[in-house]
């Protein structure tokens, strides 16, 4: 691997001493296999002699077998080789490439422009601090230009090489440079991308990438490779208000304390006063503790060690932030998610937010619409598919620190997880908190929930019986409701029948409208709770997600999860309303068990296995289990 | 404005990984191999966690075929570092007597590397294990993610493996199932080289070029360093000026002639050298198994 240094053979401590002070670059290529993007980097690897001899004598080898230049060195083969991983079943979603000059070393992501584009092409951008976006000059600005543009505008990336590739076919021609150019320009402004380095070239040809072309004497700008070498990236960074989200709490001994994190944005010094987000406490940052001595300073992207003046309260997810600049802090935020499973999004599912190193509770309230990434018109939509983008409404369920994405990708970037299937399922950018959620203050009323319920001579609680169709879930939760009227105590009871014909007559049996049938039949039962009331719930309710997010709704203690337990065989048996036979012959769809899946509890506060147990029987192990926890007495 | 080199930012990156993994994880470890990758994670993991020491063990999986200076280097390193190692050997494969010379190098390296890793892991119910691989090693490697998952058979499987964005990695896991991390995953070569000449960080003396026993075996200088190592008849070791760019089991590990006998000397061989790293590695050639297929069989 030879660097294209006399250095290296005659002075190496020299070439070292170079070679220490060099930065780091991250761009992302974007452009399909037909614009030469592997061309581009196959080359940008060549010409900086990243290549060993003996993978040149391969490339050589495979060029005369399988490249497209006729013999010559068919540069993309160094990069791909993604087609035969493809085949493997592999999902590669960025390639990740190497390569460093005197100045800079450099970390390429390469995305496939394939079905998998946005997803990939999000990846991949969301860490790089440029964007090359490659466009055929033979073919102009084409709709996936636009599309790379909007992903690129959209991630934060604030600096763009248009790399017009190809220009040896068009004949080196100075107009066809131009044309393009203007065009792009006027749609980048609409997009707020500002800094635009436009550079004609052939990476076939080498034009331009890293050597001036003399065959295009009217371009006066840089090459790519000089481009990419002088850009300036950092200084914004460490202009920002000073952010450390806190990743660890270091703690040794008992005389020390220190908040481990990576600086997201400025800088931060001993002596500095800084605010705790969310509690909003101060201190002043005492050190900042080091293997080789205390820092002085600690910038942006570095990873430090804290410690504070006062014996604040400082957790895992808490932001230390400049006191005169704090992040703001929010439940309810408008965002845009791009969606990466093939699992859609659904409003009103919760989800696992990963924001920083906070991990919490998070749904999506509202899909305002969905952004067409070709056209960027708004489309209205009730769900997300894989690699659709959308503009929601988001509520987490607690107050976080967070600063806008286009200020701060680190405390404005999200992750959301399944969770049940821990997936990776979608990434979010924060654009603003919604004032909603600061004007509707809670008021803490005299009268609340543990008055009400005690007047009652109870605790208030929800038991949600869930179960297959015809397992007996309502028959026991009418001699449940019975009893406890007997004993003197207040109930309600939410079924199908009862709320599927006002409530949620809007509703139907997609997998959609059954999560939202699901989540108004859980705030229901919430308000009832804190009106003191027993509420008996019977739902099908087949989806594991969907109770938890009931369960997470209630105070602790205050949900139990009633499993009445039959067999399908038993259940179809039984077919009180017929509904089985219906769903049999396929007048009836989505029918949890014969076309819809039934996901059993894991840890249900009671099973009830009706099989073997009559409904009675049944009533008497809920009203035992009531009392055993404490919720008939007030 | 303090701009930060190259290696002060994959430095950041670094740390910035393994304190989320102790952060998220029950029970990580380090997997220790001795060499320079190795050599310059465990640097990064004591500037991670420093004034604490790092939270969590080494692991080195003993093949019992490697260099002895590897095993006294690892010894001397872990007493001054005052840090935690668990070293684990295949004892069925002990028992059953398997090594490279009788075995062949593939059987050798499953048996006693990859199944003994399965073993340890199993055994110490390691939820999480760092690694030092590098994307720059080879063209497979190049798309390997950061955070890499593995079923509760250590099976990695494609469709497990999550997009990771920004600075956030999702680390939730089934019970059972665990993560191979491998923070230094962005650095080259010429990173790892130019890190341990600049913090000074010990590595092994095999890297540097001494005088040494060697015979030559299809094209390849091996090493004799033990009593182990059978001998051709009529065939003598010869005592050459050699070093070797890689770390493994003695009798794999090809070694190179060189005059190369300090580090900006080894940096300076690497880069004017012309052929690349795994060169030497005698596992890669041997066979037609993929790196792809070692992966998805457990190899690290």
């Amino acid at each position: 691997m030879s660097h294209k240094s006399d250095l290296i053979a005659e002075d190496i401590e020299r070439y070292l001493e170079v070679h220490q002070h060099k930065s780091l670059l991250r761009f992302i290529t974007c452009g399909s296999v037909d614009d030469g993007k592997s061309t581009l980097i196959g080359r940008l690897l060549y010409e900086s002699k990243m290549i060993f001899e003996d993978q040149l004598a391969a490339l050589e080898a495979d060029s005369k077998k399988v490249g497209t230049q006729g013999g010559d060195i068919d540069f993309a083969l160094l990069v791909d080789g993604l087609a035969a991983e493809r085949e493997q079943g592999i999902t590669i979603d960025v390639a990740y490439r190497f390569f460093s000059t005197e100045k800079r070393k450099f970390i390429v992501a390469d995305t496939p422009g394939h079905e998998q584009y946005t997803r990939n092409m999000a990846t991949g951008a969301s860490t790089a601090d440029l964007a090359v976006i490659l466009i055929d000059a033979r073919k102009g600005v084409l709709p996936q230009t636009r599309r790379h543009s909007y992903i690129v505008s959209l991630l934060g990336i604030r600096h763009v090489v248009l790399a017009v590739n190809k220009m040896d076919a068009v004949g080196y021609g100075h107009e066809v440079f131009e044309a393009i150019v203007t065009e792009y320009r006027e749609f980048a402004r609409r997009l707020g991308l500002e800094d635009i380095t436009a550079i004609p070239m052939s990476a076939l040809k080498g034009d331009n990438v890293t050597e001036a072309s003399d065959r295009m004497p009217w371009y006066y700008g840089p090459t790519v490779m000089q481009h990419l070498e002088a850009v300036e990236i950092e200084e914004g960074l460490q202009q920002r208000p000073f952010r450390l989200p806190v990743q660890w709490v270091n703690r040794p001994d008992q005389d020390f304390r220190g908040f481990a994190g990576t600086v997201a944005g400025g800088v931060v010094r001993p002596g500095d006063l800084v605010r705790v987000l969310p509690s909003g406490r101060q201190s002043k940052v005492a050190r900042i503790v080091a293997q080789d001595g205390d820092l002085q300073e600690a910038v942006d992207g570095q990873s430090i060690t804290l410690t504070l003046e006062d014996e604040v309260d400082v957790s895992r997810g808490d932001v230390l932030a400049a006191g005169s600049a704090p992040p703001g802090v929010a439940d309810q935020f408008q965002v845009t998610m791009i969606w990466m499973h093939e699992e859609h999004m659904l409003p009103g599912r919760p989800y696992l937010m990963k924001i920083g190193p906070r991990m919490l509770n998070a749904s999506i309230t509202d899909l305002r619409y969905r952004v067409n990434v070709n056209t960027m018109e708004h489309v209205a939509a009730k769900q997300l598919e894989l690699n659709e983008i959308g503009v929601c409404n988001l509520s987490t369920d607690r107050p976080i620190p967070f600063d806008a994405y286009d200020d701060n990708r680190e405390t404005g970037g999200f992750i959301f997880i399944d969770k049940l299937t821990n997936d990776t399922v979608g990434a979010g950018l924060i654009h603003f908190a919604l004032r909603r959620s600061d004007n509707v203050h809670w008021q803490a009323l005299d009268v609340n929930k543990q008055v009400r319920a005690a007047q009652k001579g109870q605790k208030s609680c929800v038991l949600w019986f869930t179960g297959l169709s015809g397992a007996g879930k309502s028959t026991i939760a009418n001699l449940v409701e019975k009893r406890l009227l007997a004993l003197g105590r207040h109930t309600y009871a939410l079924d199908g029948d009862n709320v599927r014909h006002g409530l949620n007559k809007d509703l139907g049996f997609t997998e959609a409208d059954r999560v939202e049938n699901i989540r108004r039949v859980a705030e229901v039962s919430k308000l009832m709770v804190d009106a003191g009331l027993i509420v008996l719930v019977s739902f099908i309710s087949p989806f594991r997600s969907e109770r938890r997010m009931a369960r997470e709704l209630l105070d602790d203690g205050e949900f139990l999860e009633v499993y009445v337990d039959t067999s399908l065989a038993e259940a179809e048996k039984r077919d009180p309303k017929g509904l089985y036979r219906k769903a049999r012959l396929g007048q009836i769809k989505n029918f949890t068990g014969i076309d819809s899946p039934y996901e059993p509890p894991e840890h249900a506060e009671l099973r009830l296995n009706t099989t073997d147990m009559s409904a009675e029987q049944a009533a008497d192990v809920v009203i035992a289990k009531l009392s055993e926890a404490g919720l008939l007495s007030g | 404005m303090t701009t930060l080199t190259h290696l002060q930012r994959l430095e950041a990156e670094s740390i910035q990984i393994m304190r989320e993994v102790v952060a998220e994880c029950d029970n990580p470890v380090m997997l220790y191999s001795i060499g320079k990758d190795s050599a310059a994670m465990l640097h990064v993991a004591m500037k991670a966690f420093y004034p604490a020491k790092p939270p969590f063990p080494l692991l080195h999986v003993d093949t019992t075929w490697k260099f002895r200076e590897m095993i006294a280097f690892r010894d001397h390193l872990v007493e001054t570092l005052g840090v935690k190692l668990l070293v684990h050997i295949n004892q069925d494969g002990l028992e059953k007597g398997v090594g490279p010379f009788t075995h062949g190098s593939a059987v050798h390296t499953d048996v006693m590397k990859t199944q003994g890793l399965k073993q340890a892991l199993d055994l110490h119910k390691f939820d999480a294990a760092f690694g030092g691989a590098r994307r720059d090693e080879e063209k497979s490697r190049a798309k390997e993610r950061i955070f890499s998952f593995r079923s509760a058979q250590h099976r990695w499987d494609p469709k497990l493996q999550r997009p990771e964005l920004w600075r956030l990695y999702n680390t939730r896991k089934h019970k059972g199932e665990s993560l191979r991390v491998f923070p230094m995953s962005n650095w080259t070569e010429l990173d790892i080289w130019q890190y341990i000449y600049l913090e000074k960080i010990p590595i092994v003396p095999l890297y540097l070029a001494a005088e040494r026993p060697v015979v030559e075996r299809d094209g390849t200088l091996i090493m004799v360093d033990d009593e182990r190592m059978p001998l051709k008849p009529g065939e003598q070791p010869m005592m050459k000026r050699v070093r070797f760019r890689t770390l493994g089991c003695y009798p794999l590990t090809g070694a190179i002639e060189s005059e190369a006998d300090t580090l900006p000397a080894i940096i300076q061989e690497m880069l004017l050298t012309t052929t690349s790293e795994r060169q030497g590695r005698v596992i890669d050639h041997d066979s037609a198994a993929s790196m792809e297929k070692k992966k998805q069989e457990g190899y690290f």
